[in-house]
C-alpha cells in the first residue's frame, strides 16, 4: 500500500496542544473566601468534576468540552484532502461547542464550589479557562477564514459562534461565577457605563469624521498640505493619551471660567471627545486620502476626458472606487476610539474604564473584567461588522469572477 | 476641422508647445508622432481643454473652444487613452454608455448602441456585456476603450496612444478596425503614435514634432519622398524609406494585368469586397500564401509585405488575385524600381 500523504493541520493542532498545556498546569477556577481576597487557582483535574453522578444532566458540559476537543482533534489530524470545506465546516461547530461548552463547565464547576463554602465566597475565571476559552474561539476563526465565507456570510458565522454564549449568560447557568455576581450587585452602574462609553465613543467620531474628511480630502486636492497635516497628525498620535487628556485640562478649565455660559470643563465629556477625536483625526484623513490617492490616474483622466463634471467624477468614480479604503479606516478608527475610551474615565468621562480604574483601585479584579469585557466584545462586534462591509464595498468595485460566472449565462 | 492658431504651452520651465499653428482636417486621421516629450500628448490634450494654452487658441469649426463649456465640448469628442482607462467598477456595458448616459439618451437607444458598438469591434455582446474591466485581455479592453470612445457618435476622436501597449497582432486588428469605423463614419481622428509605421499605416496627415514645434505636417508619402529637413528624414529612418514607401501602395497598384478587359471587369466588379480584405490583418494572408511559392497574393497586400514574400520564396514575379480568388495579374518585382504611376 502506497503511503497516503497525510498533513495535520498545524495551526488546530499547535492550538490543541497549547490548550492541553493550558488546561494541565494553570488554574481554571480560583476560589476565594471574599471579594476582595486574592483566591485558590484550581487546575482543571482539582475540580469537583464527577460531583452529580454520571447523568447526561449532570454532565453535559464536560461531555461537550470532551466531545468537541475530540471532534477538534480529529479535524486536525485529517488526512490530506485539499479544500475540504466539510471538515473545516465540523471543525469550527467543534470549536463553537467547546468555547460553549467551557463556560458552561464554569458555570457549573462554579455553582458547585460556592454552594459547598460560604455565601462569601467568590469563585472567578482563572486564567486557564481564559487561555482555553481563547484558544477555542482562534480555532472558530481559523476554522471559518479557510472556509472563505463571503462577507455577509462570516458575519452570521461570527454570531452564530457567540450565540451560545449568550444564551448560557441569560439562562442563568452562569451565574454563580464572580464576573456575573459582581455585574448583579453593580446591574445599574453596569449599563449606565456601557451607555456612557457609547456616548463618549459617538461623541469622539462624530467631530473626528466632520472635520476628517474633509480634511482628507483637501490633502487629496493639494499634496502640498497633505505631507504637513499627516506629519501633525502622526506627532498627535505619539502624545501619550493620558497626557493628552491632562492637556486639555487646563485650556478647557480656563475657557469655562472665561465663558461660564457655554458649559465648558477641564474634565467630564468634552475633553475626552476632543482628546479620542484627535487619535482619531490619523486614521480618517489617511484613510481618506490613501483611498482617492489609490484611483488610477488614467482611470481619472479618462472620465475627465469623456466630458465627466467634476461632481459627477467624484462621485461616480472617485468615492465607489475609495470607498473600501475608506471602510477599512473607518474601522481603525472606530475600534481606537472604542479602546481608548477606557483611558478618558481618567478625568471623569465616566464609561467601562470608571468600572476598570474603580477595580483597579480596590483590586478587584472582576470589577476590572466586568469594564473590560464589554469594550472588547464592542469591538470585536464593530471591527465584524465594518470588515464585512468594507469586503462588500471592494467587490462591488472589483466582483469575483465566481460572482459574475452565476450572472452570466453559461 | 480644428484649427490651432500659434498655440504656446510651458509646464513650468519646460516648453511643451511653442508657436504651434495646424490645421487638422475634417474627415480625416491626423496623426500626432515625435519623440517623447515632444509635445503631442499636449497638443492632443489642448483639443478637449485637458490643457489650456498659455497663448493662442485653438479652433473648431471656427469657433474658439475656450468660449466653450469643457465639459460639453468634451463630450463631442471621444476620448481613448494607451491604458484603456476602464472604470474598474463598472461592466463593459456601463462604460461604454458613460457618455450617453450624461447626455440624457433613453435607456433602449444607450442598450442598443452598446450592442452596435461590441459587435462593431469584435465582442460578442451576449459574452461581454456583462463582464468587468479585470476579467478582459488587454486587447479587449482597448476595444471597449474604443467603443466607449465611440458610443455618442462622436464629431472627432481623440487617441492617445490607443494601440501602444498591445502585442503586434493586437495592435494590428485594432488599426484594421480603426480604418474600418472611419471609412464608414467619416470621423475626425486625431492619434498620437510615436510608432512611424502605425502613423503612415493609417493617417491621412502626419504631424511631425520635436520640442514643441512642427517639424513637418503632410501626407504620409510626402514625409518620406520631400523630407522638409534632415531632422525629419533621421526619424523616419533613412534606412528604411524605400521600404516604407512601398508600405503606402498596394499590389493593386502596380500589378500587371492578366488581360486588360478582364482585370478592369474584376476591379470595377467587386470593390466593397476588396474594401474588406484590405482591413483583414496581413498576417492571416501572408501565412495562407507562405504556403506554397506559386500561391497567389491578394490585390490588396501592401507592396512591402508582397516584396517580402517574394524574398522568402525567392520569385521575382508573384500572381495576384483578388479577395474572392479570382486571378487579377502578376506582380513584377522590376516594375517596384520605376516610379509610382
Amino acid at each position: 500500500m502506497t503511503a497516503r500523504r497525510w498533513q495535520p493541520n498545524r495551526v488546530l493542532v499547535l492550538l490543541l496542544a497549547a490548550g492541553a498545556v493550558a488546561a494541565g498546569t494553570a488554574a481554571f477556577l480560583s476560589v476565594a473566601p471574599n471579594r476582595l481576597l486574592s483566591g485558590q487557582g484550581l487546575r482543571l483535574a482539582q475540580l469537583p468534576l464527577g460531583a452529580g453522578g454520571p447523568g447526561w444532566a449532570a454532565q453535559w458540559p464536560l461531555a461537550a468540552v470532551l466531545l468537541s476537543t475530540a471532534v477538534l482533534a480529529l479535524a486536525a489530524l485529517r488526512f490530506n484532502r485539499r479544500c475540504h470545506p466539510a471538515l473545516d465546516a465540523v471543525a469550527a461547530f467543534a470549536a463553537a461547542a467547546l468555547l460553549a461548552g467551557l463556560l458552561a463547565l464554569a458555570g457549573q464547576q462554579a455553582s458547585r464550589l460556592a454552594g459547598s463554602q460560604g455565601a462569601l465566597t467568590r469563585v472567578s475565571l482563572g486564567g486557564g479557562f481564559w487561555c482555553l476559552a481563547a484558544l477555542a474561539w482562534l480555532a472558530a476563526t481559523h476554522a471559518l477564514q479557510r472556509l472563505r465565507l463571503g462577507a455577509t456570510a462570516s458575519v452570521l458565522a461570527q454570531a452564530a459562534l457567540w450565540l451560545p454564549v449568550l444564551v448560557l449568560l441569560r439562562s442563568g447557568a452562569l451565574d454563580a461565577l464572580s464576573l456575573l455576581q459582581e455585574l448583579g450587585n453593580k446591574q445599574d452602574v453596569f449599563i449606565a457605563a456601557c451607555w456612557r462609553h457609547g456616548q463618549i465613543v459617538l461623541a469622539a467620531l462624530g467631530p473626528a469624521l466632520l472635520l476628517g474628511a474633509p480634511l482628507g480630502l483637501a490633502a487629496a486636492r493639494r499634496p502640498a498640505l497633505a505631507r504637513p497635516l499627516l506629519a501633525l497628525l502622526g506627532a498627535v498620535q505619539t502624545v501619550p493619551s493620558i497626557a493628552l487628556f491632562g492637556l486639555l485640562i487646563a485650556p478647557l478649565a480656563w475657557a469655562g471660567s472665561r465663558w461660564p455660559g457655554w458649559g465648558l470643563q477641564g474634565i467630564g465629556l468634552l475633553p475626552a471627545a476632543i482628546a479620542l477625536a484627535l487619535y482619531a483625526l490619523l486614521p480618517i484623513v489617511h484613510g481618506v486620502l490613501a483611498g482617492l490617492q489609490q484611483v488610477p490616474a488614467d482611470v481619472l483622466d479618462a472620465a475627465t476626458g469623456l466630458g465627466l463634471s467634476p461632481r459627477q467624477r467624484f462621485r461616480q468614480v472617485q468615492v465607489p472606487l475609495a470607498l473600501p479604503l475608506w471602510l477599512s479606516a473607518l474601522r481603525v478608527a472606530v475600534v481606537q476610539t472604542v479602546g481608548l475610551a477606557v483611558v478618558a474615565a481618567l478625568i471623569g468621562a465616566g464609561g467601562l474604564g470608571a468600572l476598570v480604574f474603580q477595580g483597579l483601585a480596590s483590586s478587584a479584579l472582576d470589577l476590572v473584567l466586568l469594564g473590560v469585557v464589554p469594550v472588547v466584545a464592542l469591538a470585536l462586534v464593530l471591527d465584524a461588522g465594518l470588515r464585512a462591509l468594507s469586503q462588500l464595498a471592494s467587490q462591488a468595485v472589483a466582483p469575483s469572477a465566481t460572482a459574475v460566472r452565476a450572472v452570466l449565462p453559461p | 476641422m480644428i484649427t490651432l492658431q500659434s498655440v504656446s504651452k510651458a509646464f513650468g520651465a519646460s516648453q511643451a508647445l511653442a508657436d504651434v499653428s495646424l490645421t487638422l482636417p475634417a474627415g480625416q486621421i491626423t496623426a500626432l508622432i515625435g519623440a517623447s516629450g515632444s509635445g503631442k500628448s499636449t497638443l492632443l490634450r489642448l483639443i478637449n481643454r485637458l490643457v489650456q494654452p498659455d497663448s493662442g487658441q485653438v479652433l473648431l469649426n471656427g469657433q474658439d473652444i475656450s468660449a466653450l463649456a469643457p465639459d460639453a465640448l468634451r463630450r463631442r469628442m471621444g476620448y481613448v487613452i494607451q491604458s484603456g482607462g476602464l472604470f474598474p467598477h463598472w461592466t463593459v456595458a456601463r462604460n461604454i454608455a458613460t457618455v450617453p448616459r450624461l447626455l440624457g439618451w433613453p435607456a433602449a437607444r444607450i442598450d442598443a448602441r452598446i450592442d452596435e458598438l461590441l459587435a462593431l469591434l469584435g465582442l460578442a455582446p451576449p459574452v461581454y456585456r456583462q463582464r468587468y474591466p479585470h476579467q478582459l485581455s488587454g486587447g479587449q479592453q482597448q476595444r471597449v476603450g474604443v467603443a466607449r470612445a465611440l458610443a455618442a457618435r462622436p464629431e472627432i476622436l481623440l487617441m492617445d496612444e490607443p494601440f501602444g501597449a498591445l502585442d503586434p497582432l493586437t495592435r494590428s486588428a485594432l488599426q484594421a478596425a480603426l480604418l474600418r469605423i472611419q471609412r464608414a463614419s467619416g470621423q475626425t481622428i486625431v492619434l498620437v503614435t510615436h510608432d512611424i509605421d502605425e502613423a503612415l499605416h493609417l493617417a491621412h496627415q502626419v504631424v511631425l514634432l520635436d520640442h514643441g514645434r512642427v517639424l513637418q505636417a503632410g501626407a504620409p508619402a510626402q514625409l518620406l519622398g520631400q523630407p522638409a529637413s534632415t531632422a525629419v528624414a533621421d526619424f523616419l529612418g533613412r534606412a528604411q524609406t524605400g521600404l516604407r514607401l512601398l508600405a503606402l501602395q498596394s499590389v493593386a497598384d502596380r500589378l500587371r494585368p492578366v488581360a486588360a478587359l478582364g482585370a478592369a471587369a474584376a476591379a470595377a466588379d467587386n470593390p466593397a469586397i476588396s474594401a474588406i480584405d484590405a482591413n483583414r490583418p496581413i498576417s492571416a494572408i501572408s501565412a495562407i500564401s507562405a504556403i506554397s511559392p506559386v500561391s497567389p497574393i491578394s490585390a490588396s497586400l501592401n507592396l512591402r509585405d508582397a516584396l517580402s514574400l517574394a524574398l522568402a520564396r525567392q520569385v521575382d514575379r508573384l500572381p495576384v488575385v483578388d479577395a474572392i480568388g479570382r486571378p487579377l495579374g502578376t506582380l513584377h518585382l522590376a516594375d517596384l524600381l520605376r516610379p509610382a504611376p
